[in-house]
């Protein structure tokens, strides 16, 4: 019994070890960014478009609004395509497509991003460029770019939501003379509604964390955007292309940006989680 | 005039299948392009050269070296002690406010975008430990950023082994660490498997956080505590300054090659894992 | 694992002929040592007592039926025999259970060595998802034994005690989940018979089988009494009053009657056994 001690002793440090090393990340970020948090105000450090870090003005509007902008219309994308081609895969895709197409868009989530980017500033960028004018660096590159790179999580996450549903629900209503299409959105879609929302939040959280690609085809400056049109920098993207210069105070500013980041990270999670509670109380009436 | 719900139905239909096939047609677009632009360049030379006049010409052995090393010190160091805290959660402890803790604080950094983890290797590793931009702290960096992820899908191939599995384990006179072993993991082992494959393929495309943290030198890392760069940060370099398209395009096949190898290769696994639970 | 009184038994097909052919009834002699006695058992999960202050005897070649409504604390009572209910959140006992006059509860057992000695059957048949073989051999080799032909032995051997052996013995290598209901159950009681045990428990073994499967393990109980001490926890008095040579009557918690299940069924001595029995409730 002396090795049954020792093994979960071991066990125990390992997880230990893991654990405490998460949490020190998490205290880590949070002990560089909110001193400069609460020595610039809190207010003044979202609200203010002064980003000049030489002169110690550090407001993040603009990367907020970029981080936004991006990610709504990546969110436009991802959802419409995706809850779309995942209501096609559960209802009415024949089984042997399925066991195609799924693996395939799987594969779409493991491409590097910076390939994507990369597409992005090679086909996409001068294609806005040549037909809508500006710089092509914009807005709208980014979200077509994010909204492709959202798909998979999308998609995988609102399929397992749709196939949860009871069968039940759906015999029930072809039944009463539905067809397929009535049926998945009068019915299928409502019953799985927060377990899509959940893919949904947890696309969000993906679209709002991505760096290389939105550097490569959003354009970085620094200015609130006007139009889909106008180039943007991300909260992610200012902290990565910032980062090996910065010094002092500029670094704990993109520290704080971080603790901003971790922050909306959690409070997306929290939403999912608890949507995906509801879901799995629903299933069970 | 009302439209017939069969004529809605064709029509909604038809959308999706355009819907999917745009979807499935950009996955094949991407990678056919990339592979067909990029292969050409590719040659024996490429693989096993090293780069001159900054990777306008020559090859990319060191990133190769470089991208290898980083990603499997980085899941050296975190499958192990991820599997563990999985075990350890499930199997050792009991079901509790901590556990719902734990594990809620796993989902929030699985989710944390990597250049934050970039951030916390810059300063803690690099700077603060004194490492420097090199191979350790770039794997030390990957390990963290993956290991809330192996925590957590460890965790799932472990709970989908029936309890009863466990039960009659105990009453067959086995001790926790023999059940563990020989039942519990036996069974879920495809799907922790599959886990750690799919970290490997995380490391593989990484770029923002191996950027801050194993460096951006161009030279072949002999030891842990040199700087190198890996693959996915040499594209970007090379993309991003225009050094040259050619070499960026086949850099980026490799790089396709490689992940498509990866991703294959786990997907196989979930069958198997499916199959077998079936 | 086999004490002295086995050393006299003949082995193999042999002692399976003459246990058929032998008479029916208590075989227990009068002043028999018990192999398990329990001595004022309370067991309590989160402080609610489940069992209350049980005290009963196992003899060795018996089989007892433990016979009750649902909660009187029947499997509770099957899981404290192995101490299976140690993995349980929130379970205590106080009173003894002594196993060969051994106390299984006093601190410093080994529970490991403890599982080993007393075997049990589960409510539904759990065959691990595994070839037949490496099921039946699982328990052995966690005991030690490496040694392939005594493997083979014992997979043999035990399987024959379950009456499952004509049925496999061509397909050992075969995945145990594509084996029948009732087929898996007698899997899990080969399995179980693979350790060698002394004490057998089986919970409600039956239920959800097909008449057929019930009938063959009864017929492999009937068999296995001449060798082992058996519990069988069981929902159907029925089958209690065919397949028993001793039946106890436990009602929420308590032990209200034990006797020769003839007895116990004919004239029961309490009129809480009548009514259970008759149907009355329960």
């Amino acid at each position: 019994m002396r090795t049954e001690r020792l093994i979960g002793l071991v066990l125990a440090a390992l997880a230990f070890t893991a654990i405490s090393g998460l949490a020190l990340i998490t205290a880590f970020i949070f002990k560089e960014g909110f001193p400069l948090m609460m020595k610039v105000g809190l207010t003044d450090f979202i609200t203010s478009s002064d980003w000049y870090p030489r002169e110690g003005h550090f407001g993040i509007f603009p990367m907020i609004l970029g981080s936004l902008a991006v990610t709504a219309g990546a969110m436009a994308i991802g959802v419409s395509f995706g809850v779309g081609v995942a209501i096609l895969l559960t209802q009415f895709c024949p089984p042997r497509l399925v066991g195609v197409l799924k693996p395939a868009i799987e594969l779409l989530a493991g491409i590097p991003s910076v390939v994507y980017g990369f597409m992005g500033v090679v086909i996409l960028v001068p294609l806005i460029r040549e037909n809508l004018g500006g710089s092509g660096l914009s807005v709208l590159a980014a979200s077509i770019v994010l909204g492709i790179m959202v798909l998979p999580t999308v998609i995988s996450i609102s399929v397992d939501a749709l196939q949860a549903v009871p069968r039940p629900y759906y015999e029930g209503s072809i039944a009463l003379g539905a067809t397929e299409w009535q049926t998945a959105h009068m019915v299928m879609l409502r019953a799985a509604r927060s377990g899509i929302m959940a893919a949904v939040i947890l696309g969000m959280g993906r679209a709002i964390g991505e760096t290389m690609a939105v550097i490569m085809v959003a354009g970085n400056t620094i200015a609130l955007p006007r139009s889909l049109l106008s180039p943007v920098r991300t909260l992610t993207s200012n902290i990565a292309l910032e980062m090996g210069y910065a010094a002092g105070d500029h670094r704990q500013a993109l520290f704080a940006t971080g603790v901003v980041l971790f922050v909306v990270i959690m409070i997306l999670n929290t939403v999912a989680l608890t949507l995906s509670r509801r879901r799995a109380r629903g299933a069970s009436r | 005039m009302r439209v017939p719900p069969a004529v809605t139905q064709r029509a909604v239909v038809g959308l999706m299948w355009t819907l999917a096939g745009l979807t499935l047609g950009v996955l094949l677009f991407i990678i056919a392009f990339v592979l067909w632009k990029g292969l050409p360049n590719v040659s024996w030379e490429f693989l096993s050269a090293p780069p001159r006049s900054m990777g306008r010409e020559g090859g990319i052995f060191p990133m190769i070296v470089a991208t290898a090393y980083v990603t499997g010190l980085g899941v050296l160091i975190a499958a192990p002690v991820g599997l563990a805290t999985a075990i350890y959660l499930t199997e050792y402890t009991r079901e509790g406010r901590l556990t719902h803790v734990i594990r809620f604080g796993a989902d929030c950094l699985a989710g944390i975008p990597s250049i934050i983890f970039g951030l916390f290797g810059f300063v803690f590793f690099v700077i603060t430990l004194g490492m420097g931009l090199s191979v350790l702290s770039g794997a030390l960096t990957l390990a963290l950023m993956v290991l809330p992820t192996i925590i957590r899908t460890s965790e799932e191939a472990i709970r989908a082994v029936p309890r009863a599995f466990r039960e009659v384990s105990f009453g067959l006179g086995s001790t926790r660490w023999q059940m563990v072993t020989r039942v519990v993991l036996r069974s879920a082992l495809p799907g922790i498997t599959t886990g750690i494959v799919l970290a490997v393929g995380r490391c593989v495309s990484e770029t923002a956080a191996v950027m801050l943290t194993a460096g951006s030198a161009l030279g072949l890392p002999r030891g842990l505590f040199d700087s190198s760069r890996t693959l996915s940060l040499h594209f970007y370099i090379l993309s991003r300054e225009g050094i040259s398209m050619a070499k960026a395009y086949a850099t980026a096949s490799i790089l396709v090659v490689v992940i498509l190898a990866i991703n294959l290769f786990a997907y196989w696994l979930m069958r198997r894992f499916v199959a077998k639970v079936r | 694992m086999a004490d002295a009184s086995h050393a006299e038994e003949p082995q193999g097909a042999e002692w399976l002929m003459r246990a058929a052919l032998a008479p029916a009834g208590p075989a227990v002699a009068a002043g028999t040592t018990p192999k398990v006695v329990v001595e004022g058992f309370t067991a309590l999960f989160q402080g609610c007592a489940v069992l209350r202050n049980l005290s009963l005897q196992l003899f060795p070649r018996e089989r007892l039926a433990i016979i009750g409504p649902a909660g009187s604390g029947k499997t509770t009572f099957l899981r404290s025999l192995n101490r299976l209910n140690d993995l349980e959140a929130g379970f205590s006992r106080t009173g003894r259970i002594l196993l060969d006059g051994q106390d299984i509860y006093a601190p410093g057992t080994d529970v490991v060595a403890l599982r080993r000695r007393v075997g049990m059957v589960y409510a539904v048949p759990v065959p691990l998802p595994w070839s037949i073989r490496d099921n039946l051999t699982y328990g052995p080799r966690l005991a030690g034994t490496r040694d392939r032909a005594r493997l083979d032995q014992l997979v043999e051997e035990s399987l024959k005690n379950a009456f499952l052996w004509d049925e496999v013995k061509d397909r050992l290598g075969t995945s145990a989940l594509n084996l029948s209901g009732g087929q898996q159950q007698r899997l899990c009681l080969a399995r179980a018979l693979a350790l060698e045990p002394e004490v057998l428990l089986l919970d409600e073994p039956c239920s959800g089988l097909d008449p057929i499967s019930t009938a063959k393990i009864e017929d492999a109980l009937a068999v296995l009494r001449a060798k082992y001490s058996i519990v069988l926890v069981t929902n159907n008095t029925k089958q209690a009053a065919r397949a028993s040579d001793r039946t106890a009557f436990l009602l929420m918690g308590e032990l209200i009657e034990i006797g020769p299940t003839e007895q116990v069924f004919t004239n029961p001595a309490h009129h809480r056994t009548a009514g259970y029995i008759t149907g009355r409730f329960g």
